[in-house]
């Protein structure tokens, strides 16, 4: 596919990076702009982009990976289930190394848990209509982009009337950490590059609320690098003007009403509720759980499991990273006692991870 | 996880497609698709859903323009 290809043209960044110098140049105050998507992270560490960047333009990274917004006490709980006979607990390859209180599902499986790594939610589907026997629990976790395919898995499973395929939802959704974040004096951002297929999904509206209430210029930016040095540009761009407003640079894919079919797939299987996010703290009505009409599908309520006592690992700044407060580097355990060969907090474990990036890419 | 991939539709069943990338097939439902996808489009896929159509004209587009602006000359 040659024209995405093309959104890495060195000759075109170069020119974006040029233009943000011209535009800030006459500023002393620096811009602080926030990244909440795990594949923007990659992206800005893997192509460097911090470094072409003026010293008035800071990018800071946000609660975007979703394996590491995910606290504690669903590891133990996803461990607990898997302990249970007869039980296959299915996921994303990324949950599987991220340890909670005192095990990982890694661990789990090397004692004999059937655990199974899956593409898509529609596998685990398929594992239990294979499996009549067993009872099949996918994990789903996510944020706006991942809520409708499991969503989808449930409807899926029940058109198949299955009886043995059941959801641990711990869904996230995006614009209320943002409300958090944007509320907090400490961080000052001054802009957010948002997220691209989240808002695919909701469409750009979900961020009016930052740009009105908060005055925080947000523009919806692709993952390739053009895109991203251009979704930086047009942040810089509104900063300087003193405007405030939601732009999409990643018109290619975002439509300004969203994906329609996958909300109402959210809205059929799921309803808001609060949701413990670590590192921030419950965030009212910023998670999604399974409405009682499907209930016969919620893991939490059809196998009910004695779960550990949470423990936080000691040292770990995972909880300080994800609010933009603290980088990689200033984690005493960061490529010392914490690397992604032997993890001791999330945002190592996940490929999208901020501590994964900085210690793949370098700072 | 959260990796949304643009992939080529090679073929167009009945509730999904096969697309491509990089030589590598895979099935992608079309369950949560709201657009018409044929043969040969492109379209962003995660976790064995397509979620959006890539519009390639747009993209084309935005980097005709940007090619306007940022000619190699002058960039010295």
């Amino acid at each position: 596919m040659k024209y995405q290809d093309e959104f890495r043209d060195r000759d075109i960044v170069q020119g974006l990076a040029s233009r943000i110098r011209e535009l800030v140049a006459g500023r002393r105050e620096p811009m602080t702009f926030m990244e909440v998507c795990g594949t923007h992270t990659m992206s800005i560490y893997q192509y460097g982009l911090r470094t072409l960047l003026p010293p008035q333009v800071r990018l800071i990274s946000g609660p975007g990976c979703p394996v590491c917004v995910t606290p504690n006490e669903y590891l133990d709980r996803a461990v607990a289930l898997c302990r249970v006979p007869e039980v296959i607990v299915a996921t994303f390859g990324d949950m599987v190394r991220v340890p909670g209180s005192t095990s990982s599902l890694l661990e789990e499986r090397a004692k004999g848990a059937d655990i199974r790594i899956v593409y898509s939610p529609l596998d685990a589907v398929a594992l239990a209509a294979a499996n009549p026997g067993k009872r099949v629990v996918f994990l789903g976790v996510g944020f706006e982009t991942t809520a409708p395919a499991i969503g989808g898995s449930i409807l899926a499973a029940k058109k198949q009337s299955l009886g043995n395929y059941f959801v641990l939802a711990a869904h996230k959704t995006m614009p209320q950490p943002m409300r958090v974040l944007s509320a907090d004096p400490e961080l000052k951002i001054d802009g957010y590059i948002c997220p691209a297929h989240v808002s695919a999904i909701t469409g750009p509206d979900a961020y009016r609320f930052l740009a009105e209430e908060f005055r925080i210029p947000c523009v919806i930016t692709g993952f390739e690098p053009v895109d991203l040095m251009q979704g930086v540009e047009m942040l810089a761009r509104q900063v300087v003007a003193g405007e405030s407003r939601v732009e999409t640079q990643y018109s290619r894919v975002v439509r300004p009403e969203g994906n329609r079919k996958a909300q109402a797939v959210i809205r059929e299987v799921f309803t808001p509720c609060d949701a413990p996010w670590r590192g921030i703290g419950v965030i009212p009505g910023s998670g999604l759980r399974i409405v009682d009409a499907y209930a016969a599908f919620d893991a939490g309520k059809i196998i009910p499991v004695e779960v550990e006592e949470t423990k936080e690992h000691a040292g770990c700044l995972c909880g300080e990273i994800l609010k933009g407060k603290a980088a990689p580097a200033d984690c005493p355990l960061f490529a010392g006692a914490c690397t992604p060969e032997s993890p001791v907090g999330a945002c190592m474990v996940s490929s999208e991870g901020t501590c994964a990036a900085a210690y793949k890419y370098g700072q | 996880m959260c990796l949304g991939v643009p992939m080529r539709v090679v073929s167009v069943g009945e509730d999904g497609v096969v697309a491509e990338i990089d030589g590598v097939r895979k099935d992608a439902s079309l369950m949560l698709l709201d657009e018409e996808v044929k043969e040969g489009d492109f379209i962003i896929v995660h976790a064995g859903f397509a979620i959006s159509k890539l519009d390639e004209e747009d993209a084309r587009e935005t980097l005709r323009l940007m090619r306007e602006v940022f000619r190699p000359e002058d960039m010295a």
